[in-house]
């Protein structure tokens, strides 16, 4: 009966030590996939982004999902007005956690141009928005400029700290003691930048 | 006869009803009395081969006794002429009879009047709002409706807030400049 060895040199080069925050946002930031929320011209220069001049493959968020639950990010590109605004936020509630929102453009920002009866003054009144992008519509190259920076925001979050109590106190007892972080509450709480009329 | 002559028989052929008519830039203008408008409508479609409905709009002229107007623009496929027919409607009665059974595409445009001006149209068969959503409360294009909205509320439907009319990163000077100076420009920082 051949001794099973602790240490096999074979498999040497495919073992890599890292901590398990580093490895679960490593993995969550290189595979985000949108939620494109095409409302206005903006949904153009996101569909330009997708395609193979800019290739937003690179960033490993070519596939867009046009069913919530398959999404991590919803780019809000376009006017959102006050008609579609609850559908806006249903379809963000209907997103697994994590997630996050990217506002695409001077309208999902602000409302843009449209100071109007008819406008929202910016998604943010509605959803937590971690990155806005100015320009109207923004370049293709702006669009991927914020994906980036999503990701340099994913890399320092606290993702196991993040999870539910309850899914992590076998392997942490002491986990419960935790005050829940930001992300955990995301979304539920009010934000930085969430205004105090969020409904 | 011809698209010119029959702009010019106008007022020989609808007689009484027209009220006055105004000739400009080669476009015919003529007003009637709301209570003729289906009749003078039919008229216009079969006798005087008017097949094509562009458009209805409505003027808000606040301030003014009949406040709003109703304006028709009607064309002729086979002469190729255009003719606008307008009427006034007071705020009292605010209603005017439908030509949607006339011309189907009223349909549409009948409810637009009505979601943005708030005129009814009697006898329509389907008179919801078309941009804004049942239950609005507003009429967002009369006069005395503020341009940055008001603020509603329809639970799970909808709602709305007034939109900052100072304060966003762009600002627009209200004058009587031209629109190359009135446009809205980026708010300066010391501002």
């Amino acid at each position: 009966m051949p001794q099973v060895a602790a240490y096999d040199s074979k498999i040497e080069g495919n073992i890599i030590f890292t901590q398990l925050d580093a490895a679960m946002n490593w993995m969550r930031k290189n595979s985000l996939w949108p939620m494109p929320m095409g409302l206005a011209c903006c949904a153009i220069e996101l569909m330009a982004t997708a395609a193979s001049r800019f290739d937003i493959a690179r960033f490993g968020s070519e596939v867009m999902r046009f069913s919530p639950r398959q999404c991590d990010v919803m780019i809000v590109a376009g006017t959102v007005t006050y008609k579609m605004a609850l559908a806006v936020k249903r379809i963000w509630e209907q997103m697994p956690e994590p997630k996050w929102c990217i506002a695409m453009g001077a309208c999902a920002s602000s409302g843009g141009m449209y100071r109007s009866y008819a406008v929202l003054q910016g998604i943010d009144q509605l959803i937590p928005v971690d990155v806005y992008i100015s320009g109207c519509p923004p370049r293709p190259e702006a669009l991927l400029e914020g994906l980036m920076r999503l990701q340099k925001k994913i890399e320092g979050e606290q993702s196991f700290l993040a999870q539910k109590p309850q899914l992590t106190a076998d392997l942490v007892p002491e986990i419960k003691k935790r005050p829940p972080t930001r992300a955990y509450v995301r979304g539920v709480a009010t934000a930085p930048g969430v205004k105090s009329n969020m409904r | 006869m011809t698209g010119p002559e029959l702009l010019k028989s106008l007022s020989r052929l609808l007689g009484s009803k027209i009220q006055s008519q105004i000739e400009f830039r080669h476009e015919t203008t003529f007003t009637i009395q709301p209570a003729d408008l289906r009749e003078v409508a039919k008229f216009c479609r079969d006798e005087l081969s008017f097949d094509y409905l562009i458009d209805i709009s409505s003027v808000d002229n606040l301030g003014e006794e009949p406040r709003f107007e109703v304006v028709y623009e009607v064309y002729s496929m086979t002469l190729a002429i255009h003719l606008r027919i307008k009427l006034a409607v007071s705020e009292e009665v605010c209603a005017v009879d439908t030509v949607s059974d006339i011309w189907p595409t009223a349909d549409w445009h009948e409810r637009e009047i009505y979601d943005m001006m708030g005129i009814r149209f009697n006898n329509h068969p389907d008179l919801r709002r078309i941009l804004m959503w049942d239950g609005y409360p507003f009429f967002p294009l009369r006069k005395d409706f503020p341009l940055e909205g008001l603020p509603s509320e329809m639970p799970d439907v909808a709602f709305t807030s007034a939109a900052p009319m100072e304060g966003g990163p762009f600002v627009t000077q209200p004058s009587t400049a031209t629109a190359k100076d009135r446009e809205p420009r980026a708010r300066r920082p010391e501002v």
